[in-house]
């Protein structure tokens, strides 16, 4: 099988496609084995009693956040350097997926710290970058909305990401550089390389799972939405007319 | 069951932050469906036109 086959736009689309469903299904029903632990798995946290539970949605949501971004930043790249047109549709497909999840772990945060911290909101490293996040995928989309040449909006879209990528190891390791109210890391590598968690198995494991049900979710979604923008940007491709009249799969 | 829903005081925390997560992420997942599927609608409707006038 040759897989740059794939990187053709005409051949990804259904591809495409196909994944979008399998990932779907996958995050559904890691979602509901997710939930059910979250709640009825889970014990009691000794310090925070049930108010810990955000945890399981908001580390996950944090995480993604870092990550997407990180994925998005790659792809305008690739799409920058070697000028495939698809790379830079990926790109454009996962930023509104980065700003969702930046959202939820400011959001969960906020609803977290309330009752632990005794406020919504304190201007620290960790969420202050966090927030400039947001505003860097909302950037992101706004300035490609605004562009109305694809290929100019991706080489404008693409510096913007790569810029941003700075922003990334300020969010992760914030909370070791200054001063925070924000906990440490949950999850971090010991001296002797093993992996150190700062909670029970059983609470790893839900939070591991929540993490799956969230990367499947984006994989679906965003290829669903790098769909949407072939099917745009290809409307006027021989492939595009003949899968139309054919009924459009 | 009552009980369960307080989550020991932190109700009102907890189910702010799972509804909110789980409205975004439904939300999301519609409109993505949705977009494709008005935009397939919108140009199989120009393919039809187009094939018509020829």
């Amino acid at each position: 099988m040759n897989l740059f086959k794939y990187s053709a736009p005409s051949t990804f689309y259904p591809l495409a496609g196909k994944l979008a469903k399998g990932f779907a299904i996958a995050s559904v029903v890691l979602l509901v084995i997710g939930l059910y632990m979250s709640f009825f798995v889970a014990p009691t946290d000794y310090k925070q009693g049930e108010g810990y539970r955000i945890m399981f949605i908001h580390v996950p949501a944090a995480w993604m956040s870092m990550f997407i971004y990180i994925i998005m930043a790659c792809w305008a790249a690739a799409g920058m350097i070697w000028r495939t047109r698809l790379s830079s549709m990926m790109a454009s497909a996962l930023a509104p997926t980065g700003a969702v999840f930046t959202f939820i772990a400011l959001w969960t945060g906020a609803l977290w710290g309330k009752p632990m911290w005794g406020t919504w909101w304190v201007w620290d490293a960790r969420l202050t970058s966090e927030l400039i996040l947001l505003f860097l995928y909302i950037g992101y989309m706004a300035l490609e909305s605004a562009i109305d040449d694809p290929r100019r909006a991706a080489r404008a879209c693409g510096l913007l990401a790569l810029v941003g990528v700075i922003n990334v190891p300020i969010i992760y390791y914030s909370v070791q550089w200054w001063n925070t109210l924000h906990q440490g890391a949950s999850i971090k590598m010991g001296a002797s390389g093993s992996l150190q968690a700062s909670m029970t198995e059983i609470m790893l494991w839900t939070m591991l799972i929540m993490t799956f049900a969230y990367w499947f979710y984006t994989i679906a979604v965003a290829l669903t939405r790098v769909r949407s923008i072939i099917l745009e940007r290809e409307s006027n491709t021989a492939w595009v007319k003949e899968m139309l009249q054919q009924g459009g799969k | 069951m009552a009980e369960w829903f307080a989550m020991g005081g932190y109700g009102f925390y907890i189910w702010g932050s799972y509804g909110v997560t789980a409205l975004f992420m439904i939300v999301e997942a519609i409109l993505v469906v949705r977009q494709k599927r008005t935009l397939l609608q919108r140009l199989g409707r120009m393919v039809r036109m187009n094939s018509e006038v020829e």
